[in-house]
């Protein structure tokens, strides 16, 4: 009993402090927290799905949502397909 | 064009964009999903009996990812995997072949009655059967190569009448009328969604054929 419950206290914590440290790491501390996680497969799906999940219930799940959710998605997804073009478009700038 | 795997990625994208209902009732966005995708299942569904009815899941998953696909591929610089050949062949063979299998197996006679419609005269059987079986096997090629045209075709020329406006700027009065064309040929092409019914639909009337003539 009380050794599971102290084997459980001690799991916790540090799971919850690798995620929440997105928001809460300071950009000094940036390549130290990259190093930390864990670069397993299903690690890297965790980070993924647990990221998707803050987004969703943040901006789509609200009562009276509007476009605005899915917008940001979608000019994320613009912006990022912008960059494998970048070469091609050079050469189409407008030079006045 | 674009290296493999960030070809992998945007395939993958269109999912994100349909969540999955956990409530009763949910957020607008997936209320306002499961709405249209009920209204599109009850009256795709309504023509089979209860052995094509089996195929809900196939085609309404079909009809999503193609109808979102290429609704995204309208966004400017994304790239639409529906374009490429490999794709829609790859969609496209396995289902058609499928469905004809199905045929094949629980109505053996009446499939092959496919190939002799009724009352032909006696002279014209042989030549009547190599045209029906070149009609039949030509019926998955025509579901890859109508998709591929048509979503190349409308990017094509999105791709053509802006760059001309674009080369037009410096001669003003014409280039208000060619923005106006690209207006009303992106407002067409946002039809792109009446492709997938046409895809479903030519799929969905195969299967109607094969399941219950």
């Amino acid at each position: 009993g009380a050794h599971t419950g102290s084997k459980m206290v001690s799991v916790i914590p540090v799971k919850e402090k690798k995620l929440m440290d997105v928001m809460d790491v300071k950009l000094g501390e940036l390549p130290s927290w990259i190093l930390m996680q864990d670069f397993t497969p299903k690690g890297t799906f965790g980070a993924f799905q647990g990221s998707y999940y803050r987004y969703y219930n943040k901006y789509v799940k609200v009562k009276k949502g509007g476009i605005a959710g899915i917008s940001m998605v979608l000019a994320a997804y613009v912006v990022f397909n912008y960059f494998p073009y970048y070469k091609e478009l050079k050469h189409e700038q407008i030079r006045k | 064009m674009m290296g493999l795997p960030i070809v992998i990625i945007i395939t993958m994208f269109p999912s994100i964009m349909f969540p999955s209902p956990t409530r009763l009732i949910n957020n607008r966005l997936i209320s306002i999903q499961q709405w249209l995708v009920q209204l599109t299942s009850k009256q795709m569904l309504s023509i089979h009996n209860q052995k094509g009815q089996t195929w809900a899941l196939m085609l309404m998953s079909l009809i999503l990812f193609i109808g979102s696909t290429n609704l995204l591929g309208l966004l400017p610089h994304s790239f639409t995997p529906t374009t490429q050949l490999s794709l829609n062949l790859g969609m496209a063979i396995p289902l058609w072949a499928g469905t004809v299998i199905t045929g094949f197996r629980h109505k053996t006679k009446a499939s092959l009655a496919h190939f002799l419609p009724q009352g032909t005269p006696l002279p014209l059987i042989p030549m009547l059967i190599i045209i029906e079986t070149i009609s039949l096997f030509i019926q998955p090629m025509a579901l890859a190569v109508r998709l591929t045209a048509n979503i190349t075709a409308g990017h094509l020329l999105i791709h053509l009448i802006g760059g001309a406006t674009l080369a037009l700027m410096n001669i003003s009065t014409i280039t208000a009328m060619v923005t106006f064309t690209i207006l009303v040929l992106l407002t067409i092409l946002e039809f792109a969604v009446a492709l997938i019914q046409a895809y479903v639909f030519t799929l969905l009337v195969s299967l109607y054929l094969h399941d219950n003539t």
